[in-house]
């Protein structure tokens, strides 16, 4: 009679985990799709070799010009290659990698779509006498192309050899894109799992009367809402073991600081997500006023929190704003531990807030919640 | 109890259930209260709410089992329930692969695991096709003659009332308009059937 299977802590954790295990679509988008987006985005930033840059060149010559050929193209030709009517160009440097330029010639109609489209970033205006660029100085890549084109243009491709002595490549741990996003990328698996893993189960229940039907027996809340909690954490710690592994295997990614700092943290992050998942759940009904809440906390945090690309790209003044998101926190401390050695003394403040975050949202949401 | 869509009925119960509260009056089952005697009053009654659907992923057999924890009740109990509603050859099957009126039996057959004294059936056979309601009908009769379990439901169909019911209570819009037995309540204006009755209490059929 008292086998713990017939425990109600039990049946609960056990129902929510298979609700999750028998929905192939759910395996794919916690499991699959962040390797997926680990794999893609880890590639696409650590690419080695050529870095290929492409722009639009106009000729304008007019008839009072005495030279009958640019003199940009003048250069290319004689240095590059041209087929059909591309020009290309490839920078040669060992240590910080070749560049090709491929300047598209076309007419100024055309080149304007094409920057639109973003398929160039750059027109370079080639007179016989000179040449002018156009393009907008808040675009990096823009810009990069820019200085590389005009260099090109006044000193010839040997600018971009010189001074190799001076450049001394890091090779140092931690200081690639992909150890940057790895980081982020759990930081970011907790949040998305148990906001919609936890929210919009509970939502979902409330409109289809389950809950309304299981508060109608015996059942402890609080077991219905540990074992929701329980089942979406150990689905976290699945996910996020999956996308070290495959991190660690293929992109040698590994954890510099302590282990037992990254779990004590995993867990307030769970903490502090779940209880956040609880109290935006506490009261709606309808899944789709539940979605929109969800959007309206995940968003924010997804772009400010410097998942992708550090946040010290926004305005100064936002910055400790930033800092005390509990996205931000996560991350910036799964990072100090992979990337910089951090220990426990290090993040026990962060651990700290998200854990209280988490139980005062727990708390607050449990007094407000409405199983009805 | 019986009236047509929005005439109160599923209030009523869900106050008699503990779900709802009463703006003004106080609900005696078996003399308690549920302000004071929640958990005594949840083992005393069973109940089957309009329109629950349970986890669809879960098996019958696991959805049961989920539900007869909740009473600390073991698996011994829920192979008598699943013969009890004759669905033992589903017990495997996930919830969203049953049929209406096989998920209407599982929901009855949760709401009888605690073997409840008063069980409460909001609209049990709605929705269900004649064969299916039927099924139901002679698992109710049953319940009500073997385990001498005594029955509230509410319907908008005549028969069902005609065939279950040793009281019968006609409400429309909030209030009660005749009570008592079949044979009573026709008994009163003379009528030859409930549809007439009710057409004589509010002017229009029970199914508009």
């Amino acid at each position: 009679m008292n086998r713990i299977t017939n425990h109600q802590l039990y049946r609960l954790i056990f129902a929510h985990l298979a609700e999750i295990i028998r929905e192939p679509a759910v395996l794919f988008w916690g499991i699959v799709f962040p390797i997926l987006m680990a794999w893609g985005l880890g590639i696409a930033f650590t690419q080695k070799g050529e870095t290929h840059l492409k722009m639009a060149i106009v000729k304008t010559i007019t008839a009072s010009d005495t030279l009958k050929e640019t003199k940009l193209a003048v250069y290319l030709l004689a240095n590059g290659t041209k087929k059909d009517s591309t020009y290309s160009i490839v920078l040669k440097n060992e240590k910080l990698g070749d560049v090709s330029l491929t300047f598209f010639e076309t007419s100024w109609a055309n080149a304007y779509t094409m920057l639109k489209k973003g398929q160039v970033s750059l027109i370079v205006e080639d007179k016989p006498a000179d040449t002018k660029y156009h393009f907008d100085p808040a675009s990096a890549e823009a810009k990069t192309t820019y200085q590389l084109v005009s260099n090109l243009s006044a000193y010839g491709a040997i600018f971009y050899n010189a001074n190799q002595s001076t450049i001394e490549p890091l090779t140092l741990k931690g200081t690639r894109y992909v150890d940057f996003l790895i980081p982020g990328l759990l930081a970011m698996g907790i949040m998305m799992s148990c906001t919609w893993g936890i929210s919009y189960t509970i939502i979902d229940r409330r409109s289809k009367k389950l809950l309304r039907r299981m508060v109608a027996t015996p059942m402890r809340k609080s077991n219905f809402l540990l074992a929701l909690i329980t089942a979406r954490f150990t689905m976290n710690v699945v996910e996020g073991v999956l996308l070290f592994l495959f991190a660690w295997l293929y992109f040698g990614t590994s954890v510099q600081g302590s282990w037992p700092a990254l779990i004590v943290l995993f867990l307030a992050g769970n903490i502090a997500f779940s209880g956040i998942s609880i109290l935006i759940s506490s009261h709606t009904s309808n899944p789709e006023v539940g979605n929109g809440l969800i959007n309206a906390l995940v968003t924010p945090m997804m772009v400010m929190s410097g998942i992708f690309f550090s946040y010290h790209n926004f305005p100064d003044w936002t910055i400790p704003i930033i800092q005390y998101l509990p996205l931000t926190m996560i991350a910036d401390s799964f990072r100090s531990i992979f990337n910089e050695g951090a220990g426990f003394i290090d993040v026990w403040r962060e651990a700290l807030v998200l854990t209280s975050v988490g139980v005062v949202c727990f708390v607050s949401g449990l007094k407000i919640f409405k199983w009805y | 109890m019986l009236g047509p869509n929005g005439a109160g009925k599923t209030t009523l119960v869900e106050m008699i259930e503990g779900i709802q509260h009463p703006d003004e009056g106080e609900i005696f089952i078996e003399g308690k209260q549920w302000k004071n005697h929640q958990h005594e009053l949840h083992q005393l009654i069973g109940l089957s709410l309009q329109e629950t659907r349970f986890m669809d992923k879960l098996t019958a057999y696991e959805t049961m089992r989920l539900f007869a924890s909740f009473y600390k009740l073991d698996s011994r109990r829920v192979d008598e329930v699943f013969k009890l509603i004759g669905l033992e050859e589903k017990k495997k099957s996930y919830v969203n692969n049953l049929s209406g009126g096989q998920r209407q039996r599982l929901a009855l057959g949760v709401a009888v695991l605690n073997k409840p004294k008063i069980l409460l059936l909001d609209e049990p056979t709605t929705g269900l096709d004649p064969n299916a309601r039927r099924e139901i009908w002679n698992i109710l009769l049953d319940l009500k003659k073997e385990h001498n379990t005594s029955l509230l439901l509410t319907s908008h169909y005549m028969e069902e009332a005609e065939y279950l019911c040793d009281r019968i209570v006609i409400m429309d819009q909030g209030t009660i308009l005749s009570e008592g037995s079949l044979e009573e309540i026709l008994k009163i204006g003379g009528h030859h059937s409930l549809d007439e009755l009710f057409i004589t209490l509010t002017g229009r059929h029970i199914y508009e």
